[in-house]
């Protein structure tokens, strides 16, 4: 109990709480995984850079005390490469939704990834555009109703750590609200890596998203998401039929791969 | 003021050489015709000074890889075109609304849309001061020569710097493509106006009282960025006396520094019964008529040549309309600095559009005819 | 104001024009004279017909197209059927016979040179026409010192080509010393 009240003063800026978010949102959790896992890497407060998108996800950026960056939508990782490159020494966290990472920021995402830029990307990813009340995102499963999709969209949602994997990241991982623990060391070990590092966070949004698709309340929502998860490890034992519906968790690939700033600051001193 | 060489140098390359010489040492941008040559020559130079040079996914992201980098404390610049200068806008609002320094070269070409890529205009002169949504302040330099081009850029930064506000250079096709001979200081002689290294214990970085330097991320300052109104230390806020004081704020630093930031020059008849007013390349078209109107046959037409459009120089024009009985605007596009020129002289003298829009420049012989008709 | 020179620089993209008209600029410049260059810009500049314009003077220069050429230099047949109409009859006109074979009308002072062919046999270098090109222009004008020129040339030619461009210089003084018309090609002379 002792090191979380000291972890809220250090990192968090108590005075800008109570936060924004509805009862029952999963950004929370996500959030303070993120404070826990810097935590445990042990860096620097001054080194820390939390940048984030627009979205409901991004106001995490305004309750963290770290040097904070809260962009414009879906350019989050743009302007994270502009900082990094300047400083490559600071250790970046970019927070954004999954309409922020995945729809308006989709080109940047997939070129930050294939630039290896060393920096921690965490998608929170509740299926829906929450801020704006509840339109559907490249990320909500195809036949979910939002108010964009009365019907259920028919739209393919992608898989955003292929995508990431694709491109050219060397990281990637995938963790839920309803496992904090988890998450936790996924933020942290995406942190630890050196290169393009995804972390997509599965969260309830139980008002702008659970409610439309009878999912129930908060508690159902993350009991649903506990029970469809399945590590890593116990899914490559399991066939394909038997993992339909599932969500696979863990770290899903994390390879070695030149990072970008590394390589242009090596690439300038030859060049001298 | 550094020692000076003559050399012959493209407008583009002044920008970016300009641009070094203030201590730039990050590009982000976007190939885009007809600025690409200050990409290429950046990318040429920076390495070999320690900078950065990275060419983005796009013009969106070039313009807040910029601001990214500007946070982190580097001098910043990009460059691109009208089509591109639309994309850039959303970033270009963000960074006034920061209030993070940055120094943004359009070279202008014939738009709407793709338009006449290597033709000149000057059509970007209302989107430069409107271009981003909301009620924003906005500098806009147009440089009327490869020497204008280069030191108008150093201006540019440093002022940038100074007062935490992002600068538009305008330039046109024809400055940018075209070659000059050039004074300027021998590479590696930096003229960085340092505006200030120290914090004071107090600092804020939105602080009520006035411009506070940007103290650049990963110094133990914990504060915020963002683009919503936010009240001194940079948080979101929504109450109301905050919100209104926050764009005041922004624009109040524009009116401190306007002796700064305002520049133009007048050459010609003391009292003129016909003056010209306009900016960027047609300068030279209407320089050339002074020259044998008011040097050769001192007739009474001068010149008030803007370097300076954005914030409008509504005071030298206002005292221009005290003297002329006409004033002809001359500008590449359907009428543009021609409306402000109208609203500030408010009937004080006839305000003549003289416009061309097909790609080409206004030539001496075109501005000559309408002085010669207004003369009579 | 008397001294402003318009050279008109045409031909086809990849003839060199470009560059020659840099060349010229750099070359008056380092002469102390006051220069503007521009250029034809896009695909023209690639493959079709390309154009540049150098403009010299001893006074400021305000107006920075070419506007009324005072020498015109052809290097191909379109150019000079695009351009030779758009000049005044006093406007010095140098073509490359080489690929103008004309007419050429004697209302316009139009010398002609064999520029290419000559890069081509006495050089073995058909690219250094554009420099060969200036050497004939600055030996009909004398727009910049020829010494200054020829440093100018070899300060900006591409490592190691130095020499050759400065060679091809060279030539074109000779063509034009050699007179208008004068189909000689490869010759036993030697330059000076």
């Amino acid at each position: 109990m002792a090191i979380i009240e000291q972890l809220t003063q250090d990192f968090l800026r108590t005075k800008k709480l109570p936060h924004i978010w509805c009862p029952g949102c999963g950004n929370g959790i996500v959030t303070a995984a993120l404070v826990r896992a810097i935590e445990r890497a042990e860096y620097d407060q001054r080194d820390v850079v939390i940048v984030s998108g627009i979205g409901c996800s991004s106001r995490a950026a305004g309750y963290l005390n770290f040097n904070t960056l809260h962009t414009t939508h879906g350019r989050a990782l743009a302007f994270a490469t502009g900082l990094k490159m300047a400083r490559p020494e600071l250790k970046l966290f970019v927070i954004m939704g999954d309409g922020d990472c995945s729809a308006i920021g989709g080109n940047h995402f997939i070129h930050a990834a294939r630039r290896n830029i060393d920096l921690t990307a965490i998608v929170v990813n509740n299926h829906i555009y929450g801020m704006t009340g509840g339109q559907h995102s490249p990320l909500t499963p195809e036949g979910k109703k939002a108010t964009t999709a009365p019907g259920g969209t028919v739209e393919r949602e992608f898989d955003l750590i292929n995508l990431a994997r694709g491109a050219g990241a060397s990281f990637g991982a995938k963790g839920t609200a309803a496992q904090p623990r988890q998450l936790e060391q996924l933020i942290t070990r995406g942190s630890q890596h050196k290169g393009f590092s995804l972390i997509e966070a599965l969260s309830p949004c139980p008002i702008a998203y659970g409610r439309r698709n009878k999912l129930g309340g908060p508690v159902d929502m993350l009991r649903d998401m506990k029970e469809k998860s399945i590590s890593v490890e116990r899914a490559s034992k399991l066939g394909e039929e038997e993992l339909a519906g599932k969500t696979i968790t863990g770290v899903i690939f994390d390879l070695e791969a030149p990072e970008y700033s590394e390589e242009y600051y090596r690439s300038i001193s030859k060049e001298k | 003021m550094p020692e000076t060489k003559p050399v012959l140098m493209q407008g583009n390359v002044a920008c970016a050489e300009g641009a070094i010489n203030a201590g730039v040492r990050f590009y982000a941008g976007y190939p885009i015709t007809p600025s690409t040559e200050v990409a290429e020559r950046m990318a040429a130079r920076l390495p070999d000074l320690g900078g950065v040079f990275i060419q983005m996914e796009d013009e969106i992201a070039s313009m807040a890889a910029v601001i990214g980098a500007s946070i982190g404390g580097m001098r910043t610049l990009t460059a691109t075109s009208g089509p591109g200068f639309s994309l850039k806008q959303e970033n270009l609002g963000y960074a006034i609304m920061a209030e993070i320094p940055c120094v943004v070269v359009n070279v202008q070409r014939m738009g709407p849309s793709t338009g006449a890529p290597t033709a000149p205009a000057q059509g970007d002169v209302m989107q430069a001061r409107w271009g981003t949504h909301g009620d924003h302040p906005i500098i806009a330099f147009s440089p009327a020569s490869v020497y204008e081009a280069y030191y108008l850029t150093v201006a540019a930064v440093n002022l940038s710097q100074k007062i935490r506000q992002p600068i538009v250079m305008l330039l046109d096709e024809v400055i940018g493509h075209m070659r000059e001979k050039v004074l300027i200081p021998e590479t590696g002689r930096l003229m960085v106006e340092k505006s200030s290294d120290k914090v004071p214990a107090d600092w804020k970085p939105y602080d009520d009282k006035g411009v506070t330097p940007l103290v650049p991320f990963g110094f133990g300052h914990y504060y915020h960025v963002t683009g919503l109104f936010h009240d001194q230390y940079g948080f979101p806020t929504t109450d109301p006396p905050q919100v209104a004081r926050s764009l005041d704020r922004i624009h109040e630093k524009l009116d401190k520094y306007r002796d700064e930031i305002v520049l133009t020059n007048y050459i010609g008849h003391k009292e003129p019964r016909v003056a010209i007013v306009t900016y960027g390349c047609t300068v030279r078209s209407a320089r050339a008529v002074v020259k044998k109107a008011y040097w050769q046959n001192r007739k009474e037409v001068g010149l008030l040549s803007l370097q300076t459009i954005w914030p409008f120089p509504e005071q030298e024009i206002k005292a221009l309309a005290k003297q002329a009985d006409v004033i002809l605007v001359p500008e590449m596009n359907m009428g543009q600095i021609v409306g402000e020129i109208e609203r500030h002289v408010r009937g004080e003298a006839e305000v003549v559009p003289v416009n061309r829009y097909d790609g080409e420049m206004i030539t001496p012989d075109e501005i000559s005819e309408a002085v010669g008709r207004w003369l009579s | 104001m008397g001294n402003r020179q318009e050279i008109l620089l045409t031909g086809a993209g990849g003839q060199g024009l470009i560059l020659a008209s840099i060349v010229l600029a750099e070359a008056a410049v380092n002469d102390n004279k006051n220069v503007v260059q521009t250029q034809s810009y896009g695909p023209e500049a690639r493959g079709g017909a390309s154009m540049a314009g150098v403009i010299i003077d001893v006074d400021t220069i305000e107006y920075p197209k070419v506007a009324n050429p005072t020498v015109l230099l052809c290097m191909n047949q379109a150019s000079f059927n695009k351009f030779l109409p758009k000049v005044k009859p006093g406007c010095v006109v140098i073509v490359d016979s080489t690929f103008v074979t004309g007419p050429f009308q004697e209302e316009y002072k139009i010398q002609t040179y064999p520029i290419t062919q000559t890069a081509k046999d006495e050089l073995g270098r058909e690219v250094v026409a554009n420099m060969m090109a200036l050497g004939v222009v600055n030996a009909a004008t004398e727009l910049v010192d020829r010494d200054i020129f020829r440093e100018s040339i070899h300060k900006m030619a591409p490592k190691g080509s130095g020499e050759l461009n400065q060679k091809a210089f060279d030539v074109g003084y000779r063509l034009y010393e050699h007179g208008s018309g004068q189909n000689f090609g490869f010759s036993a002379q030697t330059t000076e």
